[in-house]
């Protein structure tokens, strides 16, 4: 207990937090809707995307937000269109560019300064690399995404659950899946430094797949998700602060025991 | 007084004209229904009157106070719906938002139209149940009492007994017949089932590939050559029969009504 209030006398854990918690509330509910019309790996495709940005961001010394969020902010409604459009197969898309963001950017990175940790804390994440302006775009966007879910929330059902329905009774379902896409690209660009980019869309996918485990309502899935983002968030950063492990993954790991304890809950539950 | 006119639309789909000068009209009250084989342009037709694909050529026009966007709409059910965790109040309530400005918030009249629409159709119990646990022909109660919550004159429905069962089949079309008449609501069906379709429905539009097109009054239809060739299809069945042998009736009478 001690080991957790003393993780609040660094700075570097409380910009840590006050970064994270923000995204990890984002990430859950942009994470609801993405995960619910099939576009998971859309979160994962940015993810790499922002690895490029970022390698790029490094090797020619610019500010390493200046360049990831337009880069991926476009790659976001690159892979929109590319999921969309039945003709091309979605799937592997993504996978290509994906993987060709990551070469390109492993490639940039070595030639600019050789294979070194900062690689491994791109794609792991780490603790030490937020800023104060994360934190200001960290609080800013989260206000963005929580106002829009209050407001537009119906239509963010109507949309996600029946898209040619909402587009037959007219709403403009081009405009919500591009909002939606825009968020999750700078909630993904904010959360890769702690996280990293290999870890970065766990944040999206579990909390709304281990909520689906008991939920059976929009609404439930939509709080539970965003409650328990929040909590696995704390939770990791506090475990691998106090147990030296890293961040990202043990957020990870905390997600993966939530998603467990809410698969059995929701086993014992329909089997009653 | 035509609710829809369509006029002399042109549809293409992937750069390939699937309509040509289509033109049909459907009146209040009517029960239209679309036939025709795969590939006939059926679906592209639909997404036309919804206005989810414009048309390259022509029009569909809206009357008699009906706008496009308030067309209850009963979409073929998708995979993706199946699993869904969503009440069966949350998806219903869906329907009104058509009313509604940027936001959508609910008030107690959409509340109200939502409780009636479902006792219409008989799911008020389900109220609170996950759509995705509920049996086929339930779903499509839902959906279609999201869609009567969308519209009070006009309903599109896709293949609404796709998939179901014999029961939930017949069950579905009893609803949409009583829709029709009792509540004066206006159908446009696309089906496959084209006994049902001649069976229930009051107007037939046929699509065919090869471009021939019917429409008309179902009588006509079962006695024109488009409806013959596709109603009598060497099916024993009792229903088969027995058009087969009023077509001949019928055929019978008319030559001997022109010597």
């Amino acid at each position: 207990m001690e080991g957790f209030f003393e993780m609040f006398s660094y700075s570097f854990m409380i910009r840590a937090l006050v970064v994270g918690i923000p995204v990890a509330l984002c990430a859950a509910l942009l994470g609801v809707s993405l995960v619910l019309k099939r576009y998971s790996m859309i979160g994962d495709g940015l993810s790499h995307v922002g690895f490029g940005a970022l390698a790029i961001a490094a090797a020619f010394n610019l500010a390493p937000l200046h360049v990831a969020v337009p880069i991926v902010v476009i790659a976001a409604f690159l892979l929109l269109r590319l999921s969309e459009n039945s003709k091309i197969n979605g799937d592997s898309a993504i996978a290509i560019i994906s993987s060709s963001a990551l070469a390109i950017g492993v490639i940039i990175a070595t030639m600019a300064n050789g294979m070194n940790t900062d690689i491994n804390s791109y794609l792991f994440g780490s603790i030490l690399a937020t800023s104060d302006s994360d934190a200001v775009l960290s609080l800013i966007l989260s206000a963005v995404v929580i106002v829009l879910f209050i407001f537009c929330y119906n239509r963010i059902f109507a949309v996600t659950f029946d898209e040619t329905f909402a587009r037959a009774t007219g709403t403009k379902t081009n405009v919500y899946n591009m909002v939606i896409a825009l968020l999750t690209a700078l909630t993904i660009v904010l959360g890769m430094r702690i996280m990293g980019t290999l870890l970065i869309s766990s944040l999206i996918i579990f909390p709304a797949l281990t909520s689906m485990r008991v939920c059976k309502t929009f609404k439930k899935v939509i709080v539970c998700s965003a409650i328990l983002s929040v909590v696995c968030f704390v939770v990791g950063v506090s475990a691998s602060y106090m147990l030296e492990t890293p961040t990202g993954a043990s957020i990870v790991a905390t997600n993966i025991v939530a998603f467990v304890l809410f698969w059995i809950v929701g086993k014992v539950k329909n089997s009653n | 007084m035509a609710l829809l006119t369509c006029n002399k639309a042109t549809m293409s789909y992937d750069g390939r004209v699937v309509l040509k000068d289509l033109s049909f009209k459907v009146n209040a009250g009517n029960y239209l229904c679309i036939v025709g084989e795969n590939g006939s342009g059926k679906s592209t037709l639909m997404k036309g009157i919804l206005g989810l694909l414009p048309p390259a050529g022509g029009s569909f026009d809206f009357s008699d106070g009906l706008q496009q966007k308030e067309i209850g709409y009963l979409p073929q059910q998708s995979a993706i719906q199946r699993d869904f965790p969503a009440s069966v109040w949350e998806v219903v309530m869906s329907g009104v938002l058509n009313k509604k400005g940027f936001g959508g918030f609910y008030n107690r009249a959409d509340r109200e139209k939502a409780v009636s629409n479902m006792e219409k159709l008989n799911i008020t119990k389900l109220k609170k149940r996950c759509y995705g646990e509920l049996s086929g022909g339930q779903q499509q109660r839902v959906l279609l009492a999201r869609a009567l919550c969308a519209t009070g004159k006009l309903i599109l429905l896709d293949e609404p007994v796709a998939g179901l069962d014999p029961i939930a089949t017949n069950d579905m079309y009893e609803i949409i017949n009583d829709l029709n008449r009792k509540e004066g609501i206006t159908v446009i069906m696309v089906s496959h089932d084209i006994v049902s379709a001649v069976d229930h429905a009051d107007h037939i539009l046929h699509l065919s590939s090869s471009g021939e097109v019917f429409f008309g009054s179902t009588s006509d239809y079962t006695h024109s050559d488009l409806g013959s060739r596709f109603l009598f299809h060497n099916c024993s069945c009792n229903v088969c029969r027995m058009k087969e042998h009023n077509h001949h009736i019928y055929a019978q009478n008319h030559r001997e009504g022109e010597v």
